[in-house]
């Protein structure tokens, strides 16, 4: 039941943005100190994980590599999967970033009678994560109509196509509908797959739950709990918030409301969780390095400059007498004693 | 910190794509619309103001369905006076001026309703006649 305290905690927020922002003159807490507070945490927490990250040194050249590597001219070399050169580990960047490659590869092992262990390829998370990653940036991108003015043709644009189905009023976006099925199907594979489930922890099903709370609060605000949601009284928060001057002129429905804390808590708690994985992606040795450890030396940065190198020919100059003296093999004999001559 | 070069260029992509709205408008916040009262200085609709303002697409979009879709074209009646279930029927006979009445708050919130794929706003309608 590590789950359990997940929706607890949700509910918990949901109760405190629905009731706190009825109180009068708690408005202005919800809707504007603490988002203000929450995008400090978030862009101030996310530059400071990304310096420690950087300030952590890479000790071994350790990039994963799936492919052949570059070797003699006649062997084909597999330059995605073991890049040698910036521009193949860019590439090979941009596609883990882009369509998860490495997800892909994605296995599924089974111990059937015999007893027989058996693998074999798993696409599902690959497809549900590519579904759920590009609904939610849909989902972002089509937000910022309610933070810029003018609006760009390319944001009209996207929202268009999101809506194509034209289906009720407000039109249903299909993002939100992709959105919920990314988010039930992750959350259902941490419950149903025995070995993923031993390893889940509550914050692995927090951010999963407070996604899909704030996935429902949008839309029931859109289509649903309409009493007191006027777009345009939003969007004037929304564009005071953005240029310094909020403002909150007629009264917002309290669904707003817990739709803005959800999103605050979880902007505040992103730089600290799991979901660093955003800006973690990139910082991997794993996938940022070429596989060059042969034709550069990759130089530990711990290392300590007043360490010398110490050859095995200087160990035996140092060490010869006692070595010969307790019958270890050397490669260079003592020179013959003077007296003995 | 190592890799500065590539570390840091990134993380000021990062806060320009989070700050994105701040730089694109400029600190100008814009003015938020005020859709034109009916020329004809009617005070009356068929629901409360605040309805109106939250839910008329759900409305619009009821009407379509009883009208095109079921052939219920019944009068709505409020307060003694009827209207007929339609946008240029009912809505326009009041609010004629659909650049500053409906477009005025969907422009600023980006809403492009299909409504008019099919309808027309009355001074279109009119220069429809003139040219027939």
């Amino acid at each position: 039941m590590k789950y359990a305290f997940s929706f607890l905690a949700v509910i918990a927020l949901i109760l405190i943005a629905g009731l706190g922002s009825q109180i009068p003159g708690m408005h202005y807490l919800f809707g504007v100190a603490i988002p203000y507070l929450a995008i400090m945490l978030f862009v101030g927490g996310f530059v400071y994980r990304i310096i420690q990250w950087a300030k952590s040194p890479v000790p071994f050249s350790i990039p994963t590599t799936c492919g052949q590597a570059a070797s003699l001219d006649f062997i084909k070399q597999d330059k995605l999967d073991c890049p040698t050169k910036t521009s193949e580990v860019v590439a090979r960047m941009f596609l883990e970033v882009f369509l998860f490659r490495s997800l892909f590869r994605n296995t599924k092992s089974e111990i059937h009678d015999g007893p027989k262990l058996t693998y074999e390829s798993s696409k599902w998370l690959w497809v549900f994560g590519l579904l759920f990653h590009y609904s939610f940036l849909v989902i972002v991108i089509r937000h910022m109509r309610l933070f810029i003015e003018p609006i760009p043709r390319w944001l009209t644009a996207i929202e268009g196509v999101d809506a194509m189905l034209q289906i009720g009023a407000p039109t249903l976006y299909l993002s939100s509908i992709t959105l919920l099925i990314g988010l039930l199907f992750l959350f259902a594979r941490r419950l149903m797959n025995r070995q993923v489930r031993y390893i889940s922890l509550n914050n692995d099903y927090f951010p999963l739950v407070l996604i899909f709370a704030i996935a429902v609060t949008g839309i029931l605000m859109r289509y649903f709990l309409r009493t007191d949601i006027d777009i345009i009284n939003i969007k004037n928060l929304a564009m005071g918030l953005v240029t310094f001057s909020p403002v909150i002129g007629a009264k917002i429905g309290a669904i707003f409301y817990i739709h803005l804390f959800l999103v605050s808590i979880l902007l505040a708690y992103f730089p600290f969780s799991k979901l660093m994985h955003m800006g973690g992606v990139f910082m991997s040795p794993t996938r940022n390095m070429a596989n060059d450890s042969r034709a550069k030396r990759h130089i530990n940065p711990w290392n300590d400059p007043n360490i010398k190198p110490h050859s095995y020919a200087g160990y035996e100059d140092e060490f010869r007498e006692f070595m010969v003296e307790a019958g270890i093999p050397v490669e260079k004999e003592l020179p013959a004693a003077k007296d003995e001559v | 910190m190592y890799n500065k070069g590539t570390i840091i260029p990134g993380l000021i992509i990062f806060v320009l794509f989070v700050t994105f709205p701040i730089w694109f408008n400029g600190f100008k916040a814009g003015t938020p619309p005020k859709p034109e009262l009916p020329p004809g200085g009617e005070k009356k609709c068929v629901e409360s103001v605040e309805y109106m303002r939250a839910n008329h697409m759900q409305l619009l979009d009821e009407w379509r369905d009883n009208v095109l879709r079921d052939g219920n074209r019944s009068v709505v009646t409020v307060e003694g006076k009827d209207y007929r279930k339609g946008l240029q029927m009912a809505c326009m006979q009041c609010h004629s001026n659909k650049e500053k009445f409906c477009d005025s708050c969907h422009t600023y919130a980006a809403v492009n309703p299909y409504c008019w794929d099919c309808h027309l706003s009355p001074k279109e309608a009119a220069s429809k006649e003139e040219t027939r």
